[in-house]
């Protein structure tokens, strides 16, 4: 028995290599979100226009649900998922908010001039400390609040190709 | 192919882009407190980068990682609370040394466990009664030969 | 045309390489002698095949044709000639094809210097390596092929990573590859030994040397690696439990048993069945490491381009090789008769230690840097695994081996005497234990693992010396010490050579972890820093240019305390074109007692700029000590009865 030990510990292996190599959609850089079920957390920062109110946790309360963007004009993919985020508000009706990660109000309010506002409303986390306390690890990242505040899921990185489609709708669709 | 080529050069920019070092906070100004703040950040690691710790990490966030840290022993957290805090944000993950917990018992247990194995088994094959392989004359000749005056030498 | 001749030269070696894999088992199983010859004759012309192809895509890269994909894709017409050359197998399909130019060397070295191995058993490792071969070139040629053309072709190309831009580049990859693809040799001697059912001492002897020149590029290639990571990288860190560096040190771990393990089956007829386990595990390690770095299946510093089609043809090739020499290995392995009995105190006894605690290392550096995965795939949440649980397996399951290895070298075959080896160690525990405890007292008590480290290491320097007292009689019999030193054979001064290296390496680990000194400051010109027993002057920064990049060079000057002449520091901050990025170019000034160590970072403002500066105590321990390890690998090599062919070879592999 014991000389098949090493047979099997190699078959074994490559069963793990070919199962996570081939998992639609895994991206070995990914970090999984351990915000998801938890309450989103407490925040408060100000709008981008100037004479906007600012946004607060409470904004996420309203007993529908919310998508909340971290997004920045500095961010390529950023770019790339705008359209995502437009169809997300016009079409199917989504409540998007859209949170400046580490920007000038001035820089994102350009951007949102040049591509659309798909923004109910946003904020302006200038020191990047609210994404932290939501986990984020880079711009773009997109969190589905439910009516009461709590995080139901996450996108990581831009919302392109079939990710609309397949994952933040279904995500979305579950809610209602 | 430029498709591949794109993701290769994306997967370049990304990975690497965080090497360079990074020198540009300023220390706290209590020693003790940042030498504590240090030896914590060598312990996180860089949610964007590959196995680095945000000591070593050039990123963006892992500065902003490094700011919190030392805000919030300069506050007078423990190590051990700041890493629960930004566990809470960003899981296990961010722990270079693996928490111990039933998952990881394998893994903290590893060492003793394959060792255990190994040594069990050398034991056993020790036991099995093993008739010693006799040799011909001419292989012995020729062991000799090979071997040569000297046993001792290898 | 010339990428083309490439493309065509690689198919040609495959070609060849099918043959020699196939057509000399045939001869064997015939008879013909003509048949068999096809395995020497294929193995040379692969060579050559792959000389032409490897030298195509490297005239490609010098003349920059960015009409062919690796070329356009890696290089940029602006870099340096020297980056030009190792760009080449700075990127996956170049490096692939480093691989195989190597792979068919060691088959045309069999060939060539394997003259005095049987034929028969020649034949059949040739041809085993053959097949390795020919599983690379399928993979080359499906997934990754250098040598296609791009079509319009781009006017330029998107340039070489500037952190690859160093002449270490040059080195470590082809050193570390000479290591991995070395192992195949032992391999392919292993898979043939057990198609033909039979291991002996003079297998063990043939198969030593080829390890041992593997072994040799091994450590050297990730040596190289971690001096690399050193200076480049610009945080002083050498070695990070990256899963690229877990995936070079795996292969060495298995490897340096093999080494030990062979000693037994060449002396004493005993492990024979493991040795053959641990040939074939060493070069399954080698081929994880390929596969982790390119399948993206985790991720690492040094992975190359992700693409899941190359990690599955790659995972399938893996199978097929590792799979198939391990079912062969689970047939045939009982048929091989079990040697030469040996006591519980023995030198045998000593090297299956050894091999136990490299072997066990080995599996618990493969746990550590595939745990996260399993998990994932259980769905048990995200972990890292860091150092910090690396460094507890290697405190854990190496320090017993250092201990041992003071022991090994005293004790006699079959049945030794502890109590003896003891005795001549003495003067080693006492000197071990005062360095330890007076480390320990000096440190007041601070860092345990400091004083551990440095009792393990002086013990490990201490036993060497005094197994070679021994064995020269100098305390015996001094008169005749000097005659008797010489005579030590080159193989006996290998081993002492490479064990001081194990001591010295030790030693430098240790203590450059210890008393490392770091200051994180801001300065403007005409500030001092101390660091180390060093007055650091800041003396501004100046522009420069080089011919891909513009930089901002740092000014230091440090003054030892003890007075001396200044040492001059210029780091870099560098900003490279094509691609656009950041390298940190760190000033280092090696002496023996200590590296002093500068970066520049960015500038705070009103001419202030922020600084790095390191004092490292004895970092050269780690080269030094690696190099001893190599040099010693050497000269064992050097020792005659080593060589390969030995002349009674011959007449003992006719009865074969």
């Amino acid at each position: 028995m014991q000389r098949f030990a090493p047979l099997i510990i190699v078959l074994a292996l490559a069963g793990l290599f070919f199962m996570m190599m081939t998992q639609e959609g895994r991206n070995p850089n990914e970090i999984k979100s351990v915000m998801i079920g938890k309450p989103a957390p407490a925040f408060s920062i100000p709008g981008l226009e100037a004479d906007a109110p600012g946004l607060t946790d409470a904004d996420l309360r309203t007993g529908e649900p919310v998508l909340v963007n971290f997004f920045a004009s500095w961010c390529v993919p950023c770019r790339a998922e705008h359209e995502s985020l437009m169809a997300l508000a016009r079409e199917h009706g989504a409540t998007v908010i859209g949170i400046a990660y580490k920007d000038t109000p001035d820089r994102s309010l350009a951007f949102l001039d040049e591509l659309g506002n798909p923004f109910a409303k946003t904020g302006a986390d200038l020191d990047g400390r609210v994404a932290i306390d939501w986990g984020v690890t880079g711009v773009p990242e997109t969190f589905l609040v439910d009516g009461s505040g709590t995080i139901v899921y996450r996108h990581w990185g831009p919302i392109v190709g079939d990710g609309l489609e397949a994952q933040v709708l279904p995500a979305l669709e579950a809610l209602k | 192919m430029m498709r591949a080529l794109t993701a290769f050069l994306l997967t370049i920019a990304l990975t690497v882009a965080a090497l360079a070092v990074a020198v540009d906070e300023k220390p706290l100004e209590d020693p003790a407190k940042e030498a504590m703040a240090r030896e914590l950040m060598k312990e996180l690691r860089c949610v964007v980068c590959q196995n680095q710790s945000i000591e070593d990490s050039n990123a963006d966030i892992a500065r902003d990682l490094r700011q919190i840290v030392r805000e919030r022993i300069a506050m007078g957290d423990t190590p051990d609370n700041v890493k629960a805090y930004l566990v809470d944000r960003y899981g296990d993950y961010v722990l270079l040394e693996p928490p111990l917990k039933p998952t990881t018992y394998f893994l903290w247990g590893s060492p003793f466990i394959f060792l255990g194995f190994v040594v069990y088994m050398v034991l056993r094959s020790r036991k099995k009664p093993v008739a010693p392989a006799p040799l011909s004359a001419e292989e012995q000749a020729e062991l000799d030969t090979i071997l040569g005056k000297r046993e001792d030498d290898a | 045309m010339i990428a083309e001749l490439g493309h065509f030269a690689t198919i040609l070696a495959l070609v060849l390489a099918l043959l020699g894999a196939t057509v000399p088992h045939v001869g064997i199983a015939r008879g013909d002698s003509r048949l068999m010859a096809v395995a020497d004759n294929a193995a040379i012309g692969q060579f050559l095949m792959a000389i032409i192809a490897f030298g195509a895509l490297m005239y490609s890269y010098i003349i920059s044709d960015f009409s062919v994909y690796a070329v356009a894709a890696n290089s940029h017409s602006a870099k340096p000639m020297l980056y030009k050359i190792a760009g080449v197998w700075g990127n996956h399909e170049g490096s692939l094809l480093l691989w195989i130019l190597m792979l068919t060397l060691f088959a045309a070295a069999l060939s060539l210097k394997g003259r005095k191995l049987p034929q028969r058993f020649r034949t059949r490792v040739i041809a085993v390596q053959s097949a390795l071969v020919v599983g690379f070139l399928l993979f080359i040629l499906f997934t990754s092929n250098p040598f296609v053309r791009l079509d319009p072709a781009p006017f330029e190309g998107n340039g070489l990573n500037p952190l690859l831009q160093d002449p270490g580049l040059a080195f470590h990859p082809p050193m570390l590859y000479l290591g991995y693809v070395g192992l195949s040799v032992a391999f392919s001697f292993a898979v043939a030994a057990l198609i033909e059912g039979e291991v002996t001492p003079l297998w063990a002897r043939w198969v030593r040397p080829w390890t041992l020149v593997a072994w040799m590029f091994l450590t050297a290639g990730i040596i190289l690696g971690s001096w690399w990571a050193y200076y480049e990288l610009g945080w002083g860190g050498w070695w990070f439990w990256d899963p690229a560096e877990n995936a070079s040190f795996m292969p060495w771990l298995v490897a340096t048993a093999l080494l030990h393990s062979a000693i037994v089956v060449e002396k004493r007829d005993a492990l024979k069945s493991w040795t053959i386990l641990l040939s074939i595990v060493a070069f399954s390690f080698s081929l994880l490491g390929t596969f982790l770095v390119r399948s993206g299946v985790i991720t690492s510093v040094h992975a190359f381009a992700n693409d899941p089609a190359r990690g599955v043809f790659i995972l399938g090739f893996l199978v097929v090789v590792i799979g198939g020499a391990l079912t062969l290995y689970a047939w045939r392995a009982p048929k091989l008769t079990p040697g030469g009995l040996f006591g519980l105190v023995s030198r045998e006894s000593a090297l299956v230690l050894n091999n136990i605690l490299l072997s066990t290392f080995a599996g618990v550096v493969l746990v550590g840097t595939l745990y996260p995965l399993v998990l994932e795939a259980t769905g048990s949440g995200q972990i890292s695994v860091g150092a910090p649980f690396f460094d507890f397996g290697a405190i854990v399951l190496m320090s017993p081996l250092i201990v041992a290895l003071g022991f090994g070298p005293l004790l006699a075959w079959k049945r030794g005497r502890l109590p003896r080896a003891a005795t001549t160690l003495l003067p080693a525990l006492v000197v071990a234990l005062v360095v330890g405890l007076f480390t320990y007292w000096q440190t007041a008590g601070g860092v345990v693992m400091t004083a551990f480290g440095l009792l393990l290491a002086t013990w490990l320097l201490a036993s060497v010396a005094m197994e070679i007292a021994e064995r020269t009689q100098l305390f015996k019999n001094p008169a005749g010490f000097l005659r008797r030193l010489r005579h030590l054979p080159r193989a006996s001064w290998g081993m002492s050579l490479a064990h001081s290296g194990v001591a010295v390496l030790l030693f430098g680990i240790t203590i450059s972890e210890a008393w490392t000194e770091e200051k994180l400051v801001i300065m403007q010109r005409g500030d001092t820093a101390e660091v180390g027993d060093y007055s650091v002057r800041f003396d501004g920064v100046a522009p420069v240019t080089g011919p891909n990049y513009t930089a901002i060079q740092g000014h230091f000057y440090a003054s030892p305390k003890s007075g001396g002449a200044d040492i001059m520091l210029e780091p870099q901050d560098r900003l490279y074109t094509d691609p656009v990025m950041n390298t940190t170019e760190a000033a280092i000034h090696s002496m023996l007692s200590g590296d002093l160590y500068a970066v520049i970072g960015e500038a705070a403002g009103g001419g202030r700029w922020s600084v790095r500066l390191y004092f490292k105590p004895f970092v050269v321990g780690l080269w030094l000590g690696a190099a001893m390890m190599v040099l010693g690998g050497l000269l064992s090599l050097s020792d005659r009865r080593l060589r390969v062919g030995a002349p009674k070879a011959k007449k003992l592999s006719a009865e074969a």
